[in-house]
């Protein structure tokens, strides 16, 4: 077979040299200039007046090592409600939003609520949907009350679920009626069309935003410590006030951008991969 | 017995009468084409014949059943009617063997191994097999028509409607999909089909009905309907037709 190998010609090879040169030239001057403005930032906050001052108390190295516990325990907690919370209102998300398509005037008092539901939750800020909830019903005394937490956790469901059902409203308008009257053609009902045909093309199509707001979310489950459960910044809020030093939030704040890198990294990946796909690829 | 009767049938789009009192005759093994100007309303019949649409007026009555009646299940109905679009419409996110084997699974209840057999037999056929597990954006535009119509024909239908199936095609794909029409009509399948191409019309239908202003104007063999039309309206389209190059 290497007789048939193709030969680049001199001309491609001069190509493909110059396209060489010219890759070395570019790390090269990105290396550079990276570490042009690294220098110069260092230099700028490490020469402020105030450096000192503000060194001590953001990023004292053994108050770190102290609130680490606490923090990371809070972060546990963080990381429990993000997985419930996302996975249940990205399921709220959904039946609303196919509750939102039904037609038929037999469906009218559903498609109602289903609106005022994503009205209503799109427009309430989460704090208040909170205090509600964690506060206002365990005043009712009923009983067998949830726990603080689980309240706090629906109230996150609840808001975030409004947002989620009209992405998923979106992605399920997005897709063009010929694929309805193809799968309805083909005798599938219309639950059938919407499960095997609709939902599988629209979840795809929308879930670089889904996943969006799941990373928003990510940082909203802290506050339910508004109520009393104890995250990672509320548990780094007490260490600061027991030690008059800031440093456990910028832990806490180290802490969630690591635990938000791969959530990120994976929508990212997901938006390239859907783009690609969109593009014919 | 006919295999399908359209009788007065009338559909509107707000102030705009797209079908106006037609009549229509299919009988069993029979292939009619359909042809006309565009916006004659040949695919508003075709839609209408499938349930897609609802009729203003008229009757549709398929196998002696009137599947114009809206008690009717027209679930049912579809699944005894194959129909093919001019854009193809295969479903983007599942394979070639997965579209096809959708219908017959779903709505027929087939066991996935009796179905994808059945369903590798047919592409097989017309020399599809080895695309079974593509999905449709890595196939040419004939290809993915080809699967379209095995899909419509997975589902054993008794009829098949085929709109304008070679438009969208470049011209040197369109004679692989005329060709497995030309097969179906071998097989005794029974088909109504709107096209523009007129030299497939004289070739393969049995029955030519120009439709314009709503109506069936002209219908019978394709020899006397583009040979010898006895109405002013059909003669000036394929005047037209003729000048445009087409026939
Ligand atoms: N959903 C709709 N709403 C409003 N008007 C429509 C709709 N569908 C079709 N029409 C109109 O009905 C008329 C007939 O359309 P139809 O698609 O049936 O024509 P056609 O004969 O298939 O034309 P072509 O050869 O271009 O495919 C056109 O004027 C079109 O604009
Ligand atoms: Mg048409």
């Amino acid at each position: 077979m290497s007789l048939l190998r193709h030969v680049p010609s001199p001309a491609q090879q001069r190509r493909a040299e110059h396209r060489r040169r010219q890759g070395v030239r570019s790390v090269l001057v990105a290396a550079c200039s990276t570490a042009a403005l690294g220098t110069l930032l260092v230099l700028a906050v490490t020469g402020a007046p105030g450096w000192d001052r503000v060194r001590e108390s953001f990023l004292d190295p053994a108050i770190a090592r102290d609130a680490l516990p606490a923090v990371l325990t809070g972060l546990w907690l963080n990381v429990r409600l993000l997985v419930c919370c996302a996975a249940g209102a990205l399921l709220l998300g959904l039946v609303i939003a196919l509750l939102r398509t039904l037609r038929g005037p037999a469906f009218f008092p559903i498609r109602a609520l289903a609106a005022g539901y994503t009205y209503t939750f799109r427009g309430l800020p989460l704090i208040i949907v909170l205090y509600v909830l964690t506060l206002g019903v365990p005043g009712l005394r009923l009983q067998g009350m949830p726990p603080v937490l689980v309240l706090g956790g629906l109230a996150l469901v609840l808001t975030y679920g409004g947002y989620l059902a009209e992405v998923f409203r979106a992605g399920i308008e997005s897709i063009h009626p010929s694929q309805l009257a193809a799968a309805r053609s083909l005798g599938l009902t219309y639950r059938q069309t919407m499960r095997h045909v609709v939902l599988p093309q629209a979840v795809r199509r929308v879930a670089p935003p889904l996943l969006n707001d799941v990373v928003a979310l990510q940082k909203d489950v802290g506050l339910v410590s508004l109520a009393g459960p104890i995250d990672a910044v509320r548990a780094a809020q007490i260490a600061t006030a027991e030690t008059f030093n800031y440093t456990p939030y910028i832990l806490a704040g180290a802490l969630f951008v690591l635990l938000a890198i791969p959530l990120i990294a994976v929508t990212d990946w997901v938006t390239l991969r859907s783009a690609r796909r969109q593009s014919g690829g | 017995m006919a295999l399908l009767t359209c009788r007065g049938l009338r559909k509107e789009f707000g102030d705009h009468v797209v079908l106006d009192h037609l009549d229509l005759t299919v009988e069993e093994h029979q292939v009619v084409a359909l042809i006309g100007a565009s916006g004659s309303g040949k695919s508003t019949l075709l839609r209408c014949v499938n349930l897609l649409e609802e009729l203003d007026d008229g009757v549709i009555e398929l196998d002696g059943e009137e599947i114009s009646d809206p008690r009717v299940d027209p679930d049912r109905v579809r699944r005894r009617i194959g129909m093919v679009f001019q854009s193809y419409n295969l479903f983007p996110h599942l394979t070639v063997l997965e579209n096809v084997t959708l219908a017959p699974r779903r709505v027929h209840r087939r066991a996935r191994a009796e179905a994808e057999a059945q369903a590798r037999e047919l592409l097989d056929r017309v020399g599809l097999a080895g695309k079974a597990t593509a999905y449709p954006d890595r196939l040419s535009g004939g290809q993915q028509q080809r699967v379209a119509i095995v899909r419509a024909l997975a589902n054993q239908p008794r009829l098949m409607l085929l709109d304008e199936v070679t438009s969208a095609l470049d011209p040197e794909l369109v004679g692989e999909v005329l060709s497995m029409i030309r097969d179906l009509k071998t097989d005794g399948m029974t088909m109504v089909l709107a096209t523009h191409e007129m030299g497939f019309a004289r070739e393969v239908a049995d029955q030519v009905c120009f439709l314009d202003g709503g109506r069936v104007v002209e219908a019978g063999p394709p020899e006397q309907v583009l040979g010898e039309p006895t109405q002013p309206r059909t003669r000036q389209f394929l005047r037209r037709i003729i000048e445009a190059g087409r026939l």
